[in-house]
Parts: C-alpha cells; structure tokens; sequence
C-alpha cells in the first residue's frame, strides 16, 4: 500500500511541475505585456520589473519564480498592486471552496440516491423518471440551469434571493445550479454500475443465503457500484471547480472565478500562474485522493499496478 | 385419453393437458430439400443490422431528426431570411416574437432568429471539428500505442498520465488567450489537451483486441501489420470510436459555450450560443424570453445527442442495451 501510495504522490509532483512550466512559459507567449494601468506610478512600475526580473533572461525567471513558489510566496498581483496573490487567493477561495462543496455534497448525495432508486426499480416508471431527469440533467450548462432558478425561484415566485452570498438562503440556488450536472452524470454511472453489479453471482449467493434486501442492496451491491463513481470524482471534482466561474459572476458570489478570467484579460502574470498553479494543484491534489481512496476501497488496483 | 389439470409454480392453472398425443393429430409432410438449406432473410452486413437497431431505437432516432433539422436550419435559415445577423434596427429594441421576427429582436434591434443560426453554425461547427479531431490525434496516438506497446506505449502514457492530471478548461482558456479569439483558434485550443481521453479508451481497446484469438490467428497466417489494423482492428473499434465522437460533441459544445460566456470565445459581432445566452442572460430580469429561446436550442441539442449517442452505442453492442 505505501509503494502505491509514494508512485501516486510522485506522479501528482511531477504533472504539478508539468503544470507550473507550460504555464509560466504559455503566459509569457501571450500577446500584450502587464502594467498597461495609466495610473501606475512609473517608479512603481520600474521597482516592479525590477522586482519580477523581467530584465532577466527567461530561464532565471522561471527558476526564481519556482524559489519562491517552494516558499508559498506567489508574488504581488500586476494589476491590483498593493495585494499579493497569496492574499487574493486567500480572501476570495473559501466562497469558491463553500459553493463547490454544497454542490458536490448535493450532487453527490442526490445522484447515488438517484442512480440506487433507478437501478433496483429498473423498468418501472420510477427508473424511466430518473433516467429522463439524468439525461437531460446532463444537457442542460450550469449557466442555462442558473438564469432558469433564478427567474424560476427568485423573479416570478419570490421565495429565494437572486444572488449575493449572505447566509444559507443565498447558497440554495447557486449550489443547485452549479449540482445540477454533476448530479445527473453521477446517477448514470451509478445506475449503470449498479445494473452490472446485479448481474454478478455474489448478488445470488447472496440471496441464497437469505440476507436482507437491504442488506444486499447496502454491502453488497453499492459497495461495489460505487468504484466508477469514484473514478469520476477527480474530473466531477474539475467541472465543478471550473463551473463555479460562471455561477459565481451569476449570483455576485465574490470567489476566485472572477480575478482568474480577469487576470488572463489583464496579462496579469503573477496572478494567471499564481491562480492555474493554485487550481492545478488543487485538482492534482483531488485526483491523488480519489486514486489512494481507489487503492483502499479496491485491494487489486494497488497490487495490479 | 387420460387428463389431468397441471398446477405451475406461479399458482396459473393449465388445463388438460392429455398424457398421450394421437399420432393422428401429426402428418408426414417430408423433407423440402430445396428450401431446407436457403436463408430465409437476406443476411446483414455489421453497419445494416447497426442502423437497423438504430432506426428502431425511437428516442435516438427522433434526436437525429432534430440535429438534422437544425443542421438544415444553420445553413438556410440565414440564407432565407432577409435581416442580416449583424443589422441593427435601434427602432426594434427588445421587440418581441412576431411574423416578421420570428423569436423577436436584442438589445441592439438584431433578429434573434438570424443569430440564432448564425450561432448554431458556430457551435456545431466547433463542436463536430473539436471532438472529431480529438478523436482522429486520439485514435491515431492511442491506437499506436495499444498496438505496438514497447518503449513508444511506455513514453506516451507517462505524458498522458500527466496531462490528464491538469484541468484541461485551465489550459484551454490559456491557450485561447495567447492564441487569440476566433472559431479556428478555439478548435485548437481545445484540441491541445482534448485528444487525452480517446487516447486512453482507443489504447484499451486496441490492447484488448489485439490479444483476441481472430488477431493471433491472422498473425500466424503472416498477414502484415497493416492489413491486421485495416481489415481486423479498425471494424472492430470503429463502433466505439462513433459512439464517443457523438458523446464529445455535447462536451465540446458545452466548453464553446463556456469560454464565450466567460468572454473568451468568439469575438462579436460574431455570434455563438454561448454568446447568445450571456447576451440574454443580461436581461433576464425585463425580458427573460431572450434567453429562454437559446436555452432551448442549447438544450434541445445536448438532449439529442445524448440520445444518439445512447442509441449508437446499442445499435453497435446490443449487449449494453438499458444499462445506462
């Protein structure tokens, strides 16, 4: 288990460092240059590229740049001047964190229960309801799914704020709009497993022995229906992360998602590299959990590989 | 002729159920030998019986007829109508679904109608080229890989390992900023790190197939490489491979949208869904239906494709009907 678990963590070190050098050098292809602000100071600006060390040859940059990054220091944002990345980051990630999470439990929650329901009443109308609420769950983009709550639930019936982010009546709606995808592929892989793991022989042993449906149903069929949920968590876990960019600009939620689109707008160096680095290694560090939570659940993936 | 009632498990009770037949109930008709050995139905190639299943499969077939009919829509629709997509009239402001305007105008006095489908020409059009070039780079690299394995496998799938692990919107939306806006540059950028998933499937399912017994038989028999990939492993892959083209496209579609949502896709004054909707969205609260119509297009597109991409993955693998 500890062979797997140190193979796992050095392959996530290393896409990390993959990550941080295609950024760093895709930053410095685009095109137009940090530091257009009229209102900079010139002698602010001189300090500041000297502070970069963008006189410097390309290659010292990136190793200064990764100096400082084993140090946390991510530098000072190029366009909000007098804050440094690590201090946006840290001001506005716990609302992108918080949206992400109440959808994922949501989605989560709601799409095993979904995809449990449809596959053990498989061929009623209860399965043909969850499979139609699945599929077009899955066709509907997080944004459409916001403008649709938020008129719904917010402009003709009143009952929901429309947006900010001021107490647990203000998360209801952003939450849901932002699950709502994620919990429709979740059933559908959980159905899908589900219908397969009914099929297997351990099912009718099982039975012969005379367990409980809901014994059955509980240690032997989820338990092992749940592994390709698992599998997916790590991408679940990057569309919800990337959805919060939309739903946040929707609902006026102050999170990350705006100072990320902004600062690709801006040539902001510091903060695109300081916030992919930071969404990189974030999602990295997800994906390591969801294989070493593979590892533990499944015994044959850590000796097969 | 003795009878008896017979009692089944289910507690059905079938009556008389006589213990002897007559044999005079039977007659000797003989042997046909003409028609004994001849195939009562014409028998069906592989892509026949697929499309036959397909046809039959009700909810797939209608998305069909839905993406063609919005195909047909893209390419006429602008054509026909006689208001240009860019064409402002400040005098139809907001104006609201009527005969002239079909779906009413936006905030400029632009007829939805006409941007609606110029829309749909770009977003299909980046949803199909995207997801069909991730699929041909995908295929083609996975599909070495899978065959050939050895020390090119070994390198490609370290590479893979690590590039699935980045968030591929985070470096789409990099890769667009430095290659600027427009329909061909969001293609490619979406390529950069797209073809990463066919890849894995295509490398599976070549390594599967090629360790099938037909494969080593035709190994034995000394047919080359080349003919072995044509004729034995791409028929073979070629089923998944349209399923998944046809479930990347919604997948696709949805990313266009986004970065153009986000402000990083198409630059007006050319006009995609995803565009379309941040427009309507804007004014959501005054007149929602500017938004409803996009929603629906969006919607009703992803549904159908979804569903074609259930129904062709059935019609090529019976096996998995209903499963998901």
């Amino acid at each position: 288990m500890s062979k797997y678990i140190v193979k796992r963590v050095i392959a996530a070190v290393l896409t990390l460092l993959v990550l941080i050098t295609v950024v760093f050098f895709l930053v410095r292809l685009m095109p137009g240059e940090p530091f257009t602000s009229e209102k900079l100071n010139p002698i602010v600006k001189e300090n500041m590229i000297k502070y970069y060390g963008f006189d410097k040859p390309l290659i010292v940059q990136y190793f200064q740049y990764l100096g400082n990054l084993l140090k946390g220091n991510m530098g000072y944002s190029m366009k909000y001047t007098n804050k440094t990345v690590n201090y946006i980051i840290g001001s506005t990630f716990p609302y992108s964190a918080d949206l992400g999470l109440r959808a994922l439990a949501i989605a989560l929650v709601f799409g095993l229960l979904l995809g449990v329901v449809a596959a053990l009443n498989r061929g009623t109308r209860l399965d043909v309801f969850c499979v139609i609420l699945a599929i077009i769950g899955t066709s509907i983009p997080d944004f459409i799914m916001g403008a649709v709550l938020q008129y719904v639930f917010g402009l003709k019936l009143k009952v929901l704020p429309v947006a900010k982010w001021a107490g647990f009546k203000y998360t209801i709606l952003p939450s849901c709009a932002l699950a709502f995808y994620t919990m429709a592929s979740v059933s559908r892989t959980m159905r899908a497993s589900m219908l397969e793991v009914v099929q297997q022989d351990y099912i009718k042993t099982a039975r012969a022995k005379g367990l409980s449906n809901f014994r059955i149903t509980w240690k032997h069929q989820i338990r092992n229906a749940i592994m390709p949920v698992i599998t997916i968590m790590g991408p679940t876990v990057a569309a919800v992360l990337t959805g919060t960019f939309v739903i946040e600009a929707m609902y006026a939620i102050p999170g990350m998602g705006k100072y990320y689109v902004d600062s690709t707008n801006d040539n902001d160096y510091s903060m695109i590299l300081g916030m992919t680095v930071f969404y990189g290694a974030f999602l990295i560090f997800c994906n390591l959990v969801v294989d070493i939570l593979y590892g533990v659940v499944d015994p044959r993936v850590r000796i097969g590989k | 002729m003795a009878k008896k009632n017979v009692r089944i498990p289910s507690g059905e009770v079938i009556p008389e159920i006589p213990e002897t037949l007559d044999p005079s109930l039977f007659k000797v008709i003989g042997k046909n030998t003409e028609r004994m050995e001849s195939i009562s139905r014409p028998s069906l190639t592989f892509w026949q019986d697929a499309w036959r299943r397909f046809r039959k499969n009700r909810p797939a077939f209608l998305g069909f007829c839905i993406i063609g009919l919005y195909v047909i829509l893209a390419i006429f629709a602008p054509i026909m109508s006689k208001y240009a997509f860019d064409a402002m009239d400040v005098s139809l402001k907001y104006a609201t679904p009527s005969l002239e305007h079909f779906l009413g105008c936006d905030g400029s006095g632009r007829d939805i109608w006409v941007r609606m489908w110029m829309g749909a020409r770009v977003s299909l059009t980046i949803g199909f080229f995207a997801a069909f070039i991730n699929m041909c780079v995908g295929s083609v690299i996975g599909g070495l890989c899978g065959y050939y394995g050895g020390w090119l496998d070994m390198i490609i799938m370290r590479i893979v390992d690590v590039v699935y692990g980045i968030p591929s919107l985070i470096i789409t939306i990099l890769v667009m900023v430095v290659v600027g806006r427009g329909i061909h540059t969001l293609i490619i950028a979406m390529c950069v790190v797209g073809w990463i998933g066919s890849c894995r499937f295509v490398r599976g399912e070549v390594y599967r197939l090629k360790n099938q017994d037909y494969v080593s038989a035709a190994k034995v028999l000394g047919v080359p490489d080349f003919t072995i990939i044509l004729r034995h492993i791409i028929p073979n892959v070629m089923g998944m491979l349209i399923t998944n083209l046809c479930m990347a496209i919604p997948g696709a579609i949805f990313q266009e949208a986004f970065l153009s949502y986000i402000g990083l896709g198409i630059a007006p004054p050319n006009c995609s869904w995803g565009i379309l909707a941040k427009e309507g969205i804007k004014y959501l609260k005054v007149y929602p239906n500017q938004v409803m119509f996009t929603a629906f297009f969006i919607c009703t597109t992803m549904l159908s494709l979804t569903m074609i991409g259930d129904g062709l993955r059935d019609a090529f693998d019976p096996r998995l009907r209903g499963t998901e």
